[in-house]
């Protein structure tokens, strides 16, 4: 199978090559224009459609309980320890950060509540998505890209099974899964980790710290990162599938496509973050205010 | 039985580049046909298009009264069943060993219960040879294993139509022979329609009822084997003998000027090679679409190159043929409806040996 697909790139690589001696600008404004149509119109559309595809492949019987639970243990093992590790030094940096200006302030007992904004509503959201689009992303593009270019993937379509509904969509569930509960792992985490800092290098109480835990936060903070969270981890999923299933040219290619999934699953997850955090604070009314 | 595919006005090309155009042929029912063509002439998109991997731009694909490239996804995924598939390397299930990869299918779509499962992959391993190796994982065989894996898995759903791309690309002599015994021993049991890519000159002079070459983005020409390799067209002949002298070059076709330079140095395409006898299933019967050996030759009025239809044992097929149905007739009588038949051209003797009895 490769052997027309290379064939073919190398005439057309030939015939730019061609274009380029007899007239300059006007191929390479086609190429110019060629690679931004592909950027901005052909690759979001064909995301789109494979979202919708896997959207409807979602509610196809029977649902593939047994890959779901594999992947959610594997993304699990995947992610756990390296967001643990992230998690308490952010926490700790937080904290000092933080700790010495509002002791300037004069705020010392609010140490606490400033912990908990930060760390629920954002910081936790953000570290759940670093490591659901670097380590869980990232393996799973190269897991269904290294199928696809060993054509199990076309196999499996020949076999007539419908690679959405059998990999991608429980692959994607489970990182949604999974990024549920990495969101609360980093939230506690991340406050026991600025609850150490504060109480034992910044001289902060105890009581203090906990008493104004819940000062400023309130329940629904809470409840958007886990939306958050939810949605990174659907993100994720489809950005690793299509990138995997669009793989080509072989083992090089499949390195690029993760490549790829780690970059765009970061800067999707971050404009995501902005935009429901935007969404929350028009729609539920900060506390005390 | 087999299912006929017919392939209407075929086009595809990635971006600017045209793969080929306006491909159209008949696969018949039952028989086998090899597909071959240079390197990088599409071969194995054309085999992706007919199981509706790659949508072509235009034309049609026709089995049955279903047309693929237009089959709602649905419908695609129920033709689809019809098909076993043989890809290059494989395509095996990374993640399961050879026993889960082959019974697959049979979990997948069938309610089977799974000691019939256990029978069914087992035998479809035997007549693989593969039997022994059902805990080995994928990345633990070698290739040639891995295909005959391969091929157990797209039999094991009894598939009316068989595509097989490259079976022999690199195996080694003897293993190719093998596998070429085994695709003609399956024809000749499930009796399926078999399309076989591949550039492998002996498989495609030996094996198969049809041959079909593509060359410059189109198909060049498609018949009965001893059609094509009775052909003077000088790229089939130059590609059937596997020569440098002919239209085909290094990288792409020929121009002009070489092939003139070609002429003036006196360089002769050669004399045909005799057509060999076609393989025959191991346990000698004959299968139901199985040609009449030189009947093509005979209708059309071509006189095979001299040599043509001897085997290694001196014995010239289209004389022994007629004794040869008569000989298996009684042992093939139950089990075929009759010894073979010849498309377009009434075959001389053989057939009317055969009905006679």
């Amino acid at each position: 199978m490769s052997a027309p697909g290379i064939g073919a790139g190398r005439r057309r690589d030939g015939d730019g090559g061609a274009r380029g001696d007899g007239g300059g600008s006007p191929g390479a404004l086609h190429r110019i224009g060629d690679g931004l149509a592909n950027v901005t119109v052909r690759e979001p559309g064909r995301f789109f459609a494979l979202c919708l595809d896997t959207g409807r492949a979602m509610f196809q019987w029977p649902f593939q309980w047994r890959e779901f639970v594999q992947q959610a243990w594997f993304i699990v093992s995947v992610t756990v320890v390296p967001t643990m590790l992230v998690a308490i030094p952010f926490g700790g940096v937080l904290s000092l950060q933080v700790g010495g200006l509002i002791r300037q302030l004069g705020a010392q007992s609010y140490t606490g509540a400033t912990a908990v904004v930060a760390i629920v509503r954002e910081a936790s959201p953000l570290v759940t998505s670093l490591l659901v689009a670097g380590a869980a992303g990232s393996a799973m593009c190269a897991d269904i890209g290294s199928r696809k270019i060993r054509e199990e993937i076309d196999a499996m379509e020949v076999l007539g099974i419908n690679p959405l509904h059998r990999l991608v969509v429980p692959r994607m569930l489970a990182c949604a899964f999974v990024a549920l509960f990495l969101n609360g792992l980093v939230s506690v985490v991340g406050l026991v980790g600025g609850y150490f800092f504060n109480v034992m290098l910044q001289d902060g109480t105890p009581g203090a710290y906990l008493a104004s835990f819940n000062a400023i936060a309130q329940l629904p903070d809470l409840v958007q990162a886990e939306v958050k969270a939810f949605v990174f981890g659907i993100t994720a999923g489809l950005v690793a599938a299509y990138k995997g299933l669009n793989a080509k040219g072989g083992p090089k290619g499949v390195g690029d496509a993760v490549n790829q999934t780690v970059v765009i699953t970061f800067m999707l997850l971050f404009v995501e973050n902005f935009l429901i955090s935007t969404l929350y604070f028009q729609l539920v009314p900060s506390k005390g205010m | 039985m087999g299912v006929e595919i017919r392939v209407e006005g075929l086009t595809k090309s990635f971006g600017r580049q045209t793969i080929w155009r306006d491909v159209s042929l008949t696969l018949p029912a039952g028989e086998i046909s090899v597909l071959l063509g240079p390197s990088g002439t599409g071969k194995s998109v054309f085999l992706k298009s007919l199981v509706g991997l790659l949508k072509p731009d235009r034309g049609h694909i026709w089995i049955g009264d279903r047309d693929l490239p237009r089959l709602r996804e649905s419908k695609l995924y129920e033709t689809r069943k019809l098909f076993g598939v043989l890809f290059q390397d494989g395509a095996l299930f990374g993640s399961m060993n050879l026993y889960d990869n082959i019974a697959f299918p049979l979990r997948e779509h069938t309610r089977k219960s799974e000691s019939e499962v256990r029978r069914i992959v087992l035998g479809k391993m035997e007549m693989v040879g593969l039997l022994g190796a059902e805990k080995k994982l994928p990345g633990e065989i070698s290739g040639g294993m891995k295909k005959r894996a391969g091929l157990a898995r797209a039999l094991v759903l009894d598939p009316e139509i068989l595509l097989v791309d490259e079976p022999d690309s690199g195996l080694d002599p003897v293993r190719t022979a093998y596998l070429n015994q085994l695709i003609v021993d399956l024809n000749a049991q499930i009796d399926a329609t078999f399309l076989i890519v591949t550039h492998d000159i002996n498989t495609a002079r030996t094996v198969p009822d049809n041959i079909g070459l593509l060359f410059r983005r189109e198909l060049v020409m498609f018949g009965p084997r001893e059609m094509l390799l009775s052909s003077e067209e000088p790229v089939v002949r130059q590609f059937l003998n596997a020569r440098r002298v002919g239209p085909i070059g290094m990288s792409e076709e020929k121009d002009v000027s070489e092939l003139e330079a070609e002429a003036k140095m006196g360089h002769d395409p050669g004399k045909l090679p005799p057509i060999p006898p076609q393989l025959m299933a191991s346990d000698g019967r004959i299968r139901p679409a199985q040609h009449v050996p030189g009947a093509w030759c005979a209708a059309h009025g071509v006189t095979p190159p001299p040599g043509s239809f001897i085997d290694d044992m001196g014995r010239d097929w289209v004389e022994e043929w007629p004794r040869y149905v008569a000989s298996m007739a009684p042992a093939a009588a139950g089990t075929t409806g009759g010894p073979g038949h010849v498309p377009g051209g009434p075959p001389p003797g053989g057939p009317a040996a055969g009905a006679g009895r």
